[in-house]
């Protein structure tokens, strides 16, 4: 049960793949770039930015058994939800909060991903309070597995709990009990924290007194690994070990991807009055798609003139995904009485 | 039928459910081997195993949010907390969480999830293990909250909360575990939530209880019945939420008085919303004003014994509530 760096061997995977991940990335980015636009026109109200996340959520994303294993994201699990299967669409209507919007029904903000069909689970605002929910879930999967109601082989059943949250949110209470559930129960659950520095304004020394979250993966008997989460690979490597524990009985994972939040917390933030531009252009230079886009094309993966196909497709999806959500109509008023018990069975 | 108490009825339905359906499970503080503080999980590990009953951390808020979470993946979770003044903690979760997920999911994700605790005074618990909180919760649109006061609804409410798709607060009397007995069928039947029962009917005057003083207000009207000859209707209300609104508004309007009796602290307690109730929708049928008999509005029930027993409401203050109110 030690905290360890890893630097694993990149796992093989197809150009197909490879180039499949790019194109997540790059659609995340530009449906977010999209949204501040559109709150900018003042068309939309609110958007939390997944911007500088796209490598660590996609290297998660592809690590798991997208659609069928239980995800709990947080608010900035942009790329994270379109890689599992929602869509630009998708995403926009419920930015426009407009009929149709799968995550809600226009009752939440943005980006409270949720879809019952991909086993993606609608959450709160309150950060971290997912994460025991989460140990819930993977408990469930083990429970089923333990009563023989279901084969833990069974790829068309859910066999991990992935959840997501911020470093910040790391001080919750919540958290530590999800976690101390994982760990006294070995739940096959994945604790991906995306550790981008600040917590809205309140950088990482006022969170905590330890250099990395994933140091504190020891005191709840679970591993922990910290990540370049601007490196896709890298996370994919880190995830996939993590899944494999997962699935194989080995118990729950605290997975720490370092990164950095490239916009502001959210179109009401102003994240001038906290850090230096210095500080930002710094990071840019580590965008986690351009990196992956060079190595692509070191590798000879990716043309100049592949970029500009996907450009051009993610500015199709974009464009047509913004047209139908703000053409769309908005909820009747009387959908605020709707859907607040479920109906008794038989 | 066998005459058993009200703690009784409650294993005897958690026994029959986990029996009936294999995703049943149950967790909270020493629910396992030791049976649970009260004894109302007594048996149950020996009998299902440590998959099925299992002993949680100390930490109420996990108890919770792993119920809403292996809820949320359609298992059928019952969790204790040991006593309600533990629930705080785990308010967030219950309140922002449980209550709010099938509405924030556009209907998608459902919560059938249980959470049973022992709630009231008069045990010599003190400030923090006496409390009230049902107020709290019966606030929240989304959970239902439920509390019986006889060992037969106890059985038939808890075998509905467990199979409802909702999330459900199990409050139980705990004063009344043991002291409360009754028949209870050995059959697989449930009470529904919701509908309130007439515990005594009469004619003069109206008084709506719950758990506990459901009890006591029975109690108190056979002796002002015997004492002074006044027929009084006790109305246990059972559910909290949603209410009985016609239960409350056909008692009433038949008797024209309408007395509340809680052992919550009075101000912003349940009591307020049934007087609400009957002020809007049965005015004109008053023959008097809407009284409440509740605790005092201190922070929480102090553990002298003295002291105790002057927060707590009894059958003879509910008596003389209904000599005041018949009288007026």
């Amino acid at each position: 049960m030690s905290t360890e760096t890893l630097a694993l061997p990149r796992t093989q995977l197809s150009e197909e793949t490879l180039l499949e991940m790019y194109w997540m990335m790059l659609l995340s980015r530009r449906v977010d770039e999209r949204a501040w636009v559109l709150h900018r026109q003042g068309k939309i109200t609110f958007h939390v930015s997944a911007i500088g996340h796209e490598a660590a959520q996609i290297g998660a994303a592809f690590a798991i058994n997208r659609g069928v294993d239980y995800v709990n994201p947080y608010y900035r699990d942009l790329a994270l939800s379109l890689a599992i299967g929602t869509t630009a669409l998708d995403f926009m209507l419920g930015l426009f909060a407009k009929v149709g919007d799968p995550f809600s029904g226009g009752r939440q903000m943005p980006s409270h991903f949720n879809s019952h069909r991909l086993n993606i689970i609608s959450g709160s605002s309150v950060v971290a309070s997912q994460v025991p929910q989460t140990s819930g879930l993977a408990f469930a999967i083990k429970y089923r597995q333990t009563q023989g109601m279901v084969d833990p082989k069974d790829t068309s059943q859910p066999r991990l709990a992935l959840t997501c949250l911020g470093e910040g949110s790391t001080s919750q209470g919540d958290w530590h009990e999800g976690l101390n559930w994982a760990g006294v129960h070995h739940l096959p659950m994945i604790c991906l924290v995306q550790n981008n520095v600040y917590a809205i304004s309140v950088p990482i020394q006022s969170q905590m007194a330890v250099k990395n979250v994933a140091d504190r993966a020891s005191a709840y008997g679970i591993v922990g690994v910290t990540v370049d989460g601007n490196d896709v690979l890298a996370m994919y490597d880190v995830m996939k070990e993590a899944a494999e524990r997962a699935y194989n009985g080995g118990g729950a994972t605290l997975v720490e991807a370092k990164t950095y939040r490239m916009t502001p917390h959210s179109s009401d933030d102003d994240d001038r009055s906290y850090r230096t531009r210095e500080e930002v252009e710094e990071w840019k230079k580590k965008d986690p798609i351009s990196r992956f886009q060079s190595y692509l094309q070191a590798e000879g993966i990716l043309t100049q003139a592949l970029i500009d196909d996907y450009e051009a497709r993610a500015r199709d999806e974009v464009d047509a995904a913004h047209k139908t959500a703000e053409a769309a109509p908005s909820p009747a008023p009387e959908d605020t009485l709707g859907d607040v018990y479920a109906p008794l069975e038989d | 039928m066998a005459n058993m108490t009200l703690i009784e009825a409650l294993l005897m339905a958690m026994d029959e459910e986990l029996a009936r359906d294999e995703r049943v499970f149950i967790t909270g503080e020493d629910v396992g081997k030791r049976g649970g503080v009260f004894r109302a999980t007594q048996g149950l590990y020996e009998k299902y195993g440590a998959t099925r009953v299992i002993d949680s951390p100390l930490a109420e808020l996990s108890i919770v949010a792993i119920g809403i979470g292996a809820a949320m993946a359609e298992l059928r979770p019952i969790c204790e907390i040991q006593f309600a003044d533990y629930i705080h903690p785990a308010f967030n979760q219950i309140v922002n969480e449980a209550a709010k997920t099938y509405y924030r999911s556009d209907g998608q994700w459902r919560v059938p999830l249980t959470i049973r605790t022992p709630y009231g005074g008069g045990i010599g618990g003190g400030l923090y293990h006496s409390q009230s909180v049902e107020s709290f919760f019966a606030h929240v649109p989304g959970l239902k909250v439920v509390i019986p006061s006889t060992p037969h609804d106890a059985k038939g409410l808890l075998k509905s909360a467990v199979r409802d798709p909702n999330p459900v607060l199990f409050f139980e009397p705990k004063k009344g575990y043991r002291a409360i007995k009754g028949e209870v069928p050995e059959t697989d039947y449930t009470v529904p939530i919701g509908p309130a029962r007439i515990a005594r009917e009469g004619r003069d005057i109206s008084v709506f209880a719950y758990g506990m003083m459901a009890h006591y207000a029975v109690i108190a009207a056979e002796k002002v019945a015997r004492e002074d000859g006044i027929d009084a209707e006790v109305v246990d209300l059972r559910t909290l939420l949603p209410v009985d609104k016609q239960a409350i508004l056909d008692s009433v309007k038949k008797t024209g008085k309408a007395l509340v009796v809680y052992e919550d602290n009075l101000t912003m307690g349940y009591g307020a919303e049934v007087a609400a109730i009957i002020a809007d929708e049965a005015f004109e049928f008053l023959d008097g004003p809407v009284k409440r008999l509740a605790g005092p509005d201190v922070p929480a029930m102090p553990f002298s014994h003295s002291m105790q027993e002057f927060f707590m409401v009894n059958p003879d203050k509910i008596a003389a509530a209904i000599r005041d109110l018949t009288a007026y």
